[in-house]
């Protein structure tokens, strides 16, 4: 259904400009189509990624005024200059892109309000680009011995572009890479902790929103055949991301509405405000101020959430049932040392939060780490896992020291892990949540998926996920979105999703909260079924019960230090555990 | 360049950078308490000086109206949300209604009076702070105060929109001519080589008085403690009884008193147009970015830097001063990135 769609608007798109339409409807479509491939851009860039650029005009002006001035002084072909255009723009996207994106995402935003500035008065004072005027006399590109150098031809190129664009970004949202991508709105912990390299993958998605930014620029310069400062300074750069908002910036299609949309009113704007509010001016900023605001509080999702609620829902077709299994790493022998702790120290200020904590996991051991709240295993957890760095101390994990290394480099190690807050994409289904677990055991990058030559690796990937959720008993809500899940099965979701990573030592933390009595059954057996397989787990638990019945070896900590070790008949006829818990009596 | 223009371009450098400071101090303070980038702080700048500049000529400035436009809506919306409630009698609400518009309504009848009879200066000043001031909190409840838990990135483009009205709206109100303001003080000095006029003796004192007083504020009153807890954990904050709305207005209504103020300030010393604002607020912003929008006085040295830079690069290049200054906060990100590394979980 939805394929139709899209071939029913390409076939439009096609006829369109053979049928006697007006040449000002041309024209607007061919600024539609220019918008359209910028705001794609910025919502991969905002929409998936949750970080925003103002400097996406100042792109579009690197990629026109590169093609503008080649063409001009040296004669060269447009379809040359669009990659010199592109080599630029890359290199300013990732000089900035490797500024700000180790810090919090506002500094993308303010940087690319400097630069987009900068752009807009370098440019206007240059002698070589024209100053304030500009460059004019702009060739048209040919195509073989075709001049596209009326409306009508240049409208074929543009929007195979703008179709082509979307249809890649389309298809890059839904792979391995895409899977990554859309993780980065969550924060960096959880994507970090399947092995995604977070810092990479929102250098790429700048990069991209540039490139098409770019690829917008060039085509701009050779329709409007002059180039000036002016539609690439940083009004315009906002009116793009408010082009996305109003659109859907979560949407590829969403961007397409929104480049509509606002080029529309904004024509119909500049007619009306003039005559309603006496002289010249552009008014319609007001209006549009205003809109993007009433945007963002009633209606967040934009234009295209209201078509998408009524197209029909896509459920993904299983064609993974015959991909072969995926590799897996060789298991340690039962027995062998997985995880070694040696008096590691936490100190946050004055607080120590673990307190020289020793005790080892080895393989095809259940070891519950248990204590009251405030005992220091979540931190213990997190100076595990890499997320905190230990103040002092050793952690080795099958024979490697692992306490400096980032918590992706020791998921790289096979080291996986549940949250006790779970950390999710609400917005993706539950497989492709659990797949996101695999992202390790795959290696195709963004222009295998855009061409979807990634496919085979994606079925393999998917038909690990699938078996992971069977597994775990939650196979029937393979389609569902994450989001919609009760609390239980968002954990057991979780479980899915470190197996994914065909790990060595699972953390689990808290994984029975908020499951029902069945489902904490179900999960008991997995758990003994995955000991038996030879997997170490690591399991912080309130649930005694659970404890109890699951672990082989059950470490106590209480105010950040270890209060004993043992069996669980130890640990529940000792007496300390028991005053740590309910406290003494006098 | 010599020692005497050196000493010429310092100090008018570290004028503009004082209005700077001031512009950065208010960033930082609605970054700390809303977590908004408040892109939209220029416009108050603009605002404030050609409010004056229209009283200067006798006519009733078009902030007026929209200053009793947003407050009719507030109390609108305000009234609305009470009577949807239901847990209000009828009197409660209009009396909150009555808390919103006498003050507005108040400010709109003495300009009115004050416009055409030109009265002082002096007055005109008070009556431009009383206009624009109060246009803070109304933005904050008509834009912000629904998306209060919002992410960073939400706000920051709600902030962006409130930019662009209030351009355009400038533009409705002022006209796209600019406006030079007459000097409050028209004495100069001489210090050695140095001229130093009333004006910029003024933008000194105002500037050192206000810094003193925000930190009195914050230091020793318990609504400026209040604003530091909100900043410091809002859910905290609320948890013993401080309003995070009331932190939010009032940190709004502070940036727009600041804007107002530097407006006046620097309304004498440059020629104002109704969108010269925004560039002005952007430097207050490369120079909050010193300071990673969190540090007071960093924000502080930072503005002093960005107007010494801003005057040494107009007397060396002045086509490429704008660029000099925006692409001078690309060296500062990128000593902060090294400084502080991944820092990621909002």
């Amino acid at each position: 259904m939805r394929r139709y769609a899209l071939i029913i608007f390409a076939v439009l798109l096609a006829v369109l400009p053979q049928l006697p339409v007006p040449e000002f409807w041309i024209t607007q479509l061919n600024y539609i189509g220019l918008y359209a491939l910028v705001v794609i851009g910025l919502v991969l860039l905002t929409g998936v990624a949750g970080l925003t650029s103002f400097g996406q005009a100042a792109f579009v002006g690197v990629g026109a005024y590169t093609t503008a001035y080649l063409s001009l002084h040296f004669g060269l072909s447009p379809w040359l200059n669009v990659f010199v255009g592109l080599a630029l723009t890359a290199v300013v996207a990732l000089v900035l892109g490797w500024i700000t994106l180790r810090m919090s995402g506002h500094y993308l935003p303010l940087a690319t309000i400097a630069w987009g500035l900068s752009l807009y008065y370098l440019l206007g004072n240059i002698e070589a680009l024209g100053k304030y005027d500009g460059l004019l006399g702009i060739p048209a590109i040919k195509f073989f011995s075709v001049d596209l150098s009326t409306g009508r031809s240049f409208f074929y190129l543009l929007w195979l572009l703008v179709l082509l664009a979307s249809v890649a970004v389309i298809h890059l949202l839904d792979s391995r890479t895409g899977r990554a991508l859309r993780a980065l709105k969550s924060g960096a912990t959880m994507p970090e902790a399947m092995g995604v390299d977070t810092y990479r993958m929102k250098v790429t998605a700048f990069v991209l929103a540039a490139l098409l930014a770019s690829v917008s620029g060039w085509l701009f310069a050779h329709f409007q055949r002059s180039v000036n400062p002016s539609p690439f300074g940083l009004k315009m750069g906002i009116e793009y991301l408010f082009m996305g908002v109003i659109g859907g910036i979560g949407h590829v299609w969403g961007a397409l509405a929104g480049a509509g949309v606002v080029k529309v009113l904004e024509d119909q704007l500049q007619v009306w405000l003039p005559k309603l509010l006496g002289g010249g001016g552009n008014y319609e900023v007001i209006v549009f101020g205003i809109l993007l605001v009433l945007v963002l509080q009633y209606a967040r999702d934009g234009v295209w959430a209201f078509i998408e609620a009524r197209l029909p829902k896509v459920r993904r077709k299983v064609d993974w049932a015959d991909a072969p299994a995926l590799s897996e790493r060789p298991r340690p022998a039962h027995g062998e040392l997985v995880l070694d702790v040696n008096a590691v120290r936490k100190e946050f200020g004055g607080l120590v939060a673990v307190n020289d904590v020793s005790f080892q996991v080895r393989a095809g051991e259940v070891v519950g780490l248990i204590g009251p709240n405030g005992a220091g295993k979540s931190t213990t957890f997190n100076l595990v896992t890499g997320v905190l760095p230990a103040t002092r101390g050793a952690v080795t994990f099958r024979g490697q020291r692992i306490e400096g290394l980032s918590s992706r480099r020791i998921a790289q190690r096979g080291v996986s892990r549940t949250f006790q807050h779970v950390k999710m994409i609400p917005g993706m289904t539950v497989l492709e949540n659990v797949a996101l677990g695999a992202h390790m055991r795959g290696g195709r990058g963004v222009a295998a998926a855009m061409l979807r030559l990634d496919r085979a690796e994606e079925r393999g990937l998917l038909r690990e996920a699938e078996r992971q959720l069977k597994r775990i008993g939650m196979a029937e809500h393979m389609h569902e979105l994450a989001g919609n899940l009760a609390l239980g099965p968002q954990r057991l979701m979780e479980i899915a999703r470190a197996l994914c990573a065909d790990p060595a030592l699972l953390l689990l933390d808290e994984p029975a909260a908020g499951l029902r009595l069945q489902e904490k059954q179900g999960l008991i057996a997995v758990l003994r079924q995955l000991r038996d397989e030879g997997l170490s787990i690591l399991l912080v638990e309130h649930d005694m019960d659970l404890v109890m019945e699951i672990t082989d070896r059950i470490v106590v900590m209480e105010f950040g230090t270890k209060l004993i070790e043992g069996t669980p008949e130890e640990v529940q006829a000792s007496p300390a555990v028991r005053a740590a818990y309910l406290g003494t009596e006098h | 360049m010599d020692f005497s223009i050196a000493s010429i371009l310092t100090l008018d450098g570290v004028t503009n950078g004082a209005i700077y400071a001031l512009l950065a101090i208010a960033l930082v303070l609605v970054f700390a308490v809303t977590r908004a980038i408040f892109i939209a702080q220029g416009e108050f700048v603009a605002y404030g000086a050609l409010t004056l500049a229209m009283f200067q000529l006798g006519k009733l400035p078009g902030t007026v109206w929209l200053l009793l436009v947003l407050a009719l809506l507030v109390a609108l919306l305000d009234g609305v949300a009470a009577l949807r409630r239901r847990d209000q009698p009828m009197s409660r609400v209009l009396v909150g209604a009555a808390k919103t518009l006498w003050l507005p309504l108040l400010v709109c009848a003495v300009s009115a009076i004050a416009a055409p009879r030109q009265w002082p200066m002096a007055v005109q000043c008070l009556l431009t702070l009383a206009i624009v001031t109060p246009l803070g909190p109304l933005v904050y409840r008509l834009a912000y105060q629904p998306l209060a838990d919002a992410t960073v990135l939400v706000l920051l483009i709600v902030s962006v929109g409130v930019h662009f009205a209030m351009t355009g709206l400038g533009l409705v109100f002022f006209g796209a001519e600019g406006f030079r303001n007459p000097s409050f003080w028209d004495d100069r000095f001489n210090i050695g080589p140095l001229t130093l006029s009333g004006q910029t003796l003024i933008i000194f004192m105002v500037s050192i008085v206000l810094i003193a007083s925000l930190w009195l504020l914050f230091e020793r009153t318990l609504r400026g403690k209040a604003l530091r807890a909100t900043a410091v954990n809002r859910l905290g904050a609320r948890l013993m009884g401080i309003s995070t709305t009331g932190a939010g207005k009032l940190s709004f209504a502070l940036a727009a008193f600041i804007g107002a103020l530097s407006g006046l300030l620097i309304g004498p010393t440059t020629t104002m147009f109704y969108d010269s604002g925004f560039l002005i607020g952007l430097k207050g912003f490369v120079a909050a970015i010193f300071g990673g929008l969190a540090s007071y006085p960093a924000a502080a040295f930072g503005a002093i830097f960005v107007g010494i830079l801003e005057s040494f690069g107009s007397f060396w290049a002045s086509e490429f001063k704008e660029v000099i200054v925006f692409t001078v906060i690309l060296p500062v990100l990128l000593w902060r990135s090294f400084q502080h590394g991944t820092n990621d979980e909002e």
